[in-house]
């Protein structure tokens, strides 16, 4: 019962898949080629399951990752439609190839359910991490295995050193990284810029020149949103660290991110005077919601809304913020002329921090070293992978095997990766999510949220997120 | 025999006008405000769904921008909300169907097994004379506290790795051979078994209640005549019951369907087992901006439920708390 | 269509589950009727409460003691500290507790008052089951379900814009020209949730005490109405002694269903805004922060919360017992 039933199920997915594919192949035209072969390559899949190891025409690419037909590998994440399906989409070829099947499984309450699972045995065989200090806390608890050696290699090969850190605990790699998130953007729009003849500011001072230059036109300057269920208030950590990273530098960032700075200093106090000059600013704040306070209510998905409504001028959030504005505006374009755009959050301080990003990405953690587990894992580090997930679009790698050109010209992930590949930058990872999980996901978390929706004064903000640092 | 017991059989409600309480009672009772006070608390009470109903039919841009009651001064009804939230569409790449089909199998076992096991239990401390049995029930009543959220680890454990004290199992290690995945992953049968562990302290304590109830005469006749316990229960006890089990299995049967913790860490979130209100969190998780999908998919899942209770309710009604009415 | 095809299946795999667990008992039954004399009575006690006493020590009784063991320990559960987790508690999460008895008094008794006003109303009127479906119906709904409904109630936006929220609308319509924003309105947001608790718990203490109240023996109304008891002498001399038993079921009932509610308060402010109560903080230190020794001793907190409730439901249920 229990094998006819897992059958039934991975039909039911497969159906999802062709669907997903059949849809895209209707959208857009530029799909139309892919969706073709793979079609092909699905018909072939039966026949490269029965003869083994032959490699089918078209799947020479994976020769690497073949022997491993029938088996199936599931991967947990907390990335949901729509951009599920485009990872689906991405490694489609893949599984038509190799006869692995990917079964995919995306949870709101992945950081929750993770460990969870973990300690009661049911772990997945792969999970796409977002946080290092979750991953840290995982391999403390024995979780993920090693790194297999494709990963490895892949990784050396395609990342730089400061991204294999991040999945490199106590000396031991772990987990290659997956997608980047460009987190130094602000949002607007090139339309509404246009009309009031507002042009892109490309220094801190210029941005607010602009700022009280859309005050006294009547528009407030700025939108935010830090609701998001659970974990109501990661977008305002993210705003802290733009200007920590600014004010400052990245050694004392990195400092910081250690707790060898306290929350409860000098320089964490004057970042958070800026940050309160800024989204807690009466006169720059909440365009199309409200005062100060609906920035604790108003959902980080929904914050953008009122920028295309010309009710706000600019939104401070990350590059995959793209995807959001079609659900705003039936039609929406991201584009330089488009309905929606982001420039750079400009440095504060070229001395201090030359062109300061702050970034954010996914971990791909194995948990089990099965030869089929260790294949996706190298797969989904390798230069092929990469290009065919970026290729479809709002997805950015900092894999430096994908040609600059895959990204589509002058969309937002071109830009992304332009800043992310830029070596001559300040890239940091979010610091949030570097930290210990009672202060990247708890205390700073609601901390910051009481200081935006109670004016909690920013002295006992900042003593509570100290106190809530784990003792070790 | 006793005068009680064809109360306990009586499956519908009384019908109106045959009420307990007297007609001089009523008369005097029954003003013209005791009316508007339940006609507003019945109309407070149905707002909050009327809204969500009308979000769900009101096109993207409509539902998002303005207040759903401007719905009357300006109505446009779309059901494309919910051909896209039933079969997919641009934005959610699965619809709810396979999901829908999931918590039917997992709602109706869950609904049974406990209630089959609560009855036998009930039964045992109610009419199987034994040392220890005011201690059993007392004890069950009080493991009602339990926080659910504390055995989800320890269960989660047992149906993976198994169980043990010392080398003895208790629960054996379903992992498949060399991998980490029990063979209980990706079935149903975890989702049972918790959901049937969770009910039963309520279960027996009410079902003890109504079946402590039960006429001593009955039982004591059926003895003289030579029946056991497995016949008086199967023959005598279970039919008197079924009034008190109905009414708990809806219930039971509502809870499981709705709910979404035991769901997510005994099911995950995948298609081949998750139910409906998993598939509704990572809508809502998704889409802060797409109320007309929300609003949709939550609809969907209420709608069973409310045929549930709108077709069975005049047997439940009754049924639930009987037991407990004679104090 | 093809969806519903590969749906079937999983309905079949659900009867065949049933009618296999049918079968099992039906043999145990079928072996233990087999057994007569002295063996009767054992054999009986073993196999009707052998499954649910199993199922209930492996389900509930095992975690509740490993619980209590593990508020002892740190965050990791590696090493003895003693009652530093209940330090914690009492130090810095006074107000969660605070919250959390305001939610056991007020959300159980306001729903158990207003479902027994609707009974008695109801009892004595025309089309009483339209009523009741409808006031009983948010019972039906998920927490999910009932999170996005009530945000379509509370949202807030700028009073000079359009209104997306109900209440501010109302509110505004009554001639307020700011209406504050519900989710934040300090201490009052508490009791917007409780709200939303009680729209959902209505309905079970309505049903409930109305069976009850059609349950009074005519005869003991009529016998009370000879001599002279109307109206509110009938109510509080014959009606509520008659229902007490009941009361006593469904505010026990609600509180217990109040004390572990995590699920509102998740949902509608992830116990931000000063709503934080004892279950949502211990699921979130259990498994957002991965504090167990915190989630643990919270958990603990919260069944001695309950203890006094648990040990008067005993009283009451002892006297019943040595009546019969």
């Amino acid at each position: 019962m229990t094998a006819l039933k897992r059958r039934r199920g991975a039909a039911v997915l497969a159906g999802g898949v062709a669907a997903v594919m059949l849809l895209a192949a209707c959208s857009s035209d530029s799909s139309t080629e892919d969706s073709a072969t793979e079609e092909t390559a699905s018909a072939s899949e039966e026949a490269t399951a029965e003869e083994g190891t032959d490699v089918a025409a078209g799947c020479e690419a994976y020769s690497q990752y073949m022997g491993n037909e029938g088996a199936s590998v599931s991967i947990f994440t907390s990335i949901l439609p729509p951009e599920q399906g485009l990872f689906e989409q991405s490694w489609s070829e893949f599984e038509s190839c190799t006869g692995i099947d990917i079964v995919y499984e995306g949870s709101d309450q992945f950081e929750a359910q993770l460990p969870t699972r973990i300690a009661g045995g049911n772990a997945p065989d792969i999970a796409f991490i977002p946080q290092p200090g979750l991953l840290a806390k995982l391999v403390a608890d024995g979780g993920p295995v090693p790194a297999s050696e494709g990963t490895v290699a892949n990784v050396d090969q395609y990342w730089n050193a400061a991204w294999k850190s991040y999945g490199t605990v106590d000396g031991t790699f772990y987990a290659a990284p997956l997608g980047s998130n460009m987190k130094s953007f602000v949002w607007y729009s090139p339309k509404t810029f246009a009309a009031n003849g507002y042009t892109v500011p490309t220094t801190w001072d210029e941005l607010w020149a602009l700022s009280d230059q859309m005050v006294a036109d009547g528009v407030k300057p700025w939108c935010g949103g830090i609701e998001s269920g659970g974990a109501t208030g990661w977008a305002a950590t993210d705003w802290l660290e733009q200007i920590m990273l600014r004010m400052y530098g990245g050694e004392v960032y990195d400092k910081w991110v250690n707790h060898e700075i306290l929350f409860d200093s000098p320089e964490v106090t004057a970042a958070m005077d800026v940050l309160a000059g800024w989204m807690k600013n009466p006169d720059y704040v909440n365009g199309g919601f409200g005062n100060v306070q609906t920035i604790a209510t108003t959902a980080f998905q929904d914050a953008g809304g009122p920028i295309l409504a010309g009710e706000c001028g600019m939104l401070q959030q990350a590059s995959f913020y793209a995807n959001f504005w079609g659900n705003f505006q039936e039609g929406a374009t991201v584009g330089v002329d488009g309905d929606a755009y982001a420039f750079y959050l400009p440095a504060m301080d070229d001395a201090v921090a030359p062109q300061p990003v702050v970034g954010g990405g996914e971990f791909v953690a194995a948990f089990a070293d099965r030869p089929e587990v260790a294949a996706v894992q190298t797969y989904l580090a390798s230069p092929e992978f990469a290009t065919s997930k970026a290729s479809l679009g709002t997805w950015v790698s900092a894999n430096s095997g994908v040609p600059l050109d895959t990204y589509a010209e002058g969309s937002i992930d071109q830009l992304s990766a332009q800043y992310l590949t830029d070596l001559t930058g300040t890239f940091r990872f979010d610091a949030s999510d570097l930290m210990p999980a009672a202060v990247g996901a708890g205390a700073e978390w609601t901390e910051m949220t009481a200081w935006f929706a109670e004016d909690k004064p920013t002295a006992e903000v900042l003593k509570a997120i100290d106190a809530a640092w784990p003792a070790s | 025999m006793s005068v009680e017991a064809p109360e306990f059989v009586i499956l519908p409600e009384p019908e109106e006008g045959k009420s307990s309480v007297t007609e001089a009672a009523r008369r005097k009772l029954s003003s013209p405000w005791a009316v508007l006070v339940v006609v507003i608390i019945t109309v407070l009470w149905t707002i909050p769904t009327v809204g969500l109903l009308i979000t769900s039919l009101r096109p993207a841009a409509d539902a998002q921008n303005t207040g759903w009651w401007t719905f009357f001064r300006n109505p446009a009804v779309t059901f494309s909300n919910y051909a896209e939230v039933i079969t997919g569409g641009s934005n959610a790449a699965i619809g709810i169907t396979p999901y829908f089909f999931n918590s039917f199998a997992i709602a109706i076992p869950a609904a049974i097994f406990p209630l089959v096991l609560a009855s036998m239990a009930a039964y045992a401390i109610a009419w199987v004379p034994f040392k220890g049995s005011t201690l059993i029930f007392f004890g069950i009543f009080a493991l009602q506290v339990v926080p659910l959220q504390m055995a989800l680890l320890p269960l989660l454990q047992m149906f993976n790795l198994g169980w043990s004290i010392g080398d003895i199992p208790i629960f054996p290690d379903l992992n498949k051979p060399g991998s980490n995945q029990s063979l209980l992953a990706g079935t149903y049968i975890p989702l049972w078994i918790a959901h049937t562990m969770f009910a039963l302290p309520l279960a027996i304590f009410l079902l003890h209640n109504f079946m402590a109830q039960l006429p001593r005469d009955l039982m004591e006749a059926a003895r003289v005549d030579g029946a056991g316990h497995f016949l008086i229960f199967r023959k005598i006890v279970l039919p008197l019951s079924v009034p008190a089990i109905a009414s708990f299995a809806i219930f039971q049967f509502l809870w499981v369907w709705n709910d979404l913790l035991v769901a997510i860490t005994f099911a995950g979130g995948t298609p081949n087992v998750a139910p409906v209100t998993s598939y509704l969190a990572n809508l809502k998780g998704t889409y802060g901006a797409q109320l007309h999908l929300t609003t949709a998919g939550a609809f969907i899942a209420i709608i069973v439920p409310l045929i549930v209770f709108f077709s069975l309710q005049r047997f439940f009604v009754r049924g639930l708390l009987a037991g407990s009415v004679k104090g | 269509m093809e969806e519903v095809l590969n749906g079937l299946p999983k309905l079949g795999s659900a009867a065949t589950a049933i009618g296999l667990f049918l079968a099992f008992l039906l043999i145990l039954f079928f072996i233990g009727a087999r057994f007569r004399g002295r063996l009767q009575g054992p054999v009986a006690i073993l196999v009707f409460l052998g499954p649910a006493l199993i199922l209930v020590t492996m389900g509930l009784i095992v975690p509740a003691f490993r619980t209590i063991y593990g508020s002892t320990l740190d965050a990791n559960q590696e090493e003895f500290v003693g009652f530093d987790n209940y330090a914690w508690i009492f130090d810095t999460q006074q107000g969660v507790l605070v919250n959390t008895v305001l939610w056991i008094v007020i959300a159980p008794i306001a729903s158990t008052a207003l479902g027994l006003t609707l009974a008695l109303l109801l009892d004595r009127m025309r089309r009483e089951s339209v009523a009741k479906s409808l006031i009983f119906m948010p019972m039906a709904i998920s927490f999910v379900g009932a999170s996005i409904i009530w945000g379509l109630m509370y949202e807030y936006r700028d009073p000079a814009k359009e209104q997306v929220g109900l209440l501010s609308q109302v509110v505004m319509w009554l001639g307020v020209d700011d209406p504050p924003n519900w989710i934040l309105w300090q201490p009052f947001n508490n009791y917007l949730l409780m709200v939303i608790m009680v729209w959902i718990q209505v309905g079970f203490a309505m049903v409930v005490l109305s069976a009850a109240i059609k349950n009074i023996p005519t005869d003991v109304v009529e016998a009370a109405e000879l001599d002279g008891a109307v109206g509110w002498k009938l109510f509080s001399r014959v009606t509520i002694p008659m229902i007490r038993a009941t009361l006593i079921v469904v505010l026990t009932t609600i509180m217990i269903a109040v004390l572990k509610i995590f699920d509102i308060v998740r949902t509608m402010t992830n116990g931000n805004f000063g709503t934080q109560v004892v279950a949502n903080e211990m699921y979130a230190q259990s498994f957002v922060q991965f504090n167990q020794g915190h989630g643990n001793a919270l958990a603990v907190v919260l069944f001695i919360g309950v203890v006094p409730l648990i040990i008067y439901n005993v009283v009451q249920l002892r006297k019943e017992r040595a009546i019969r």
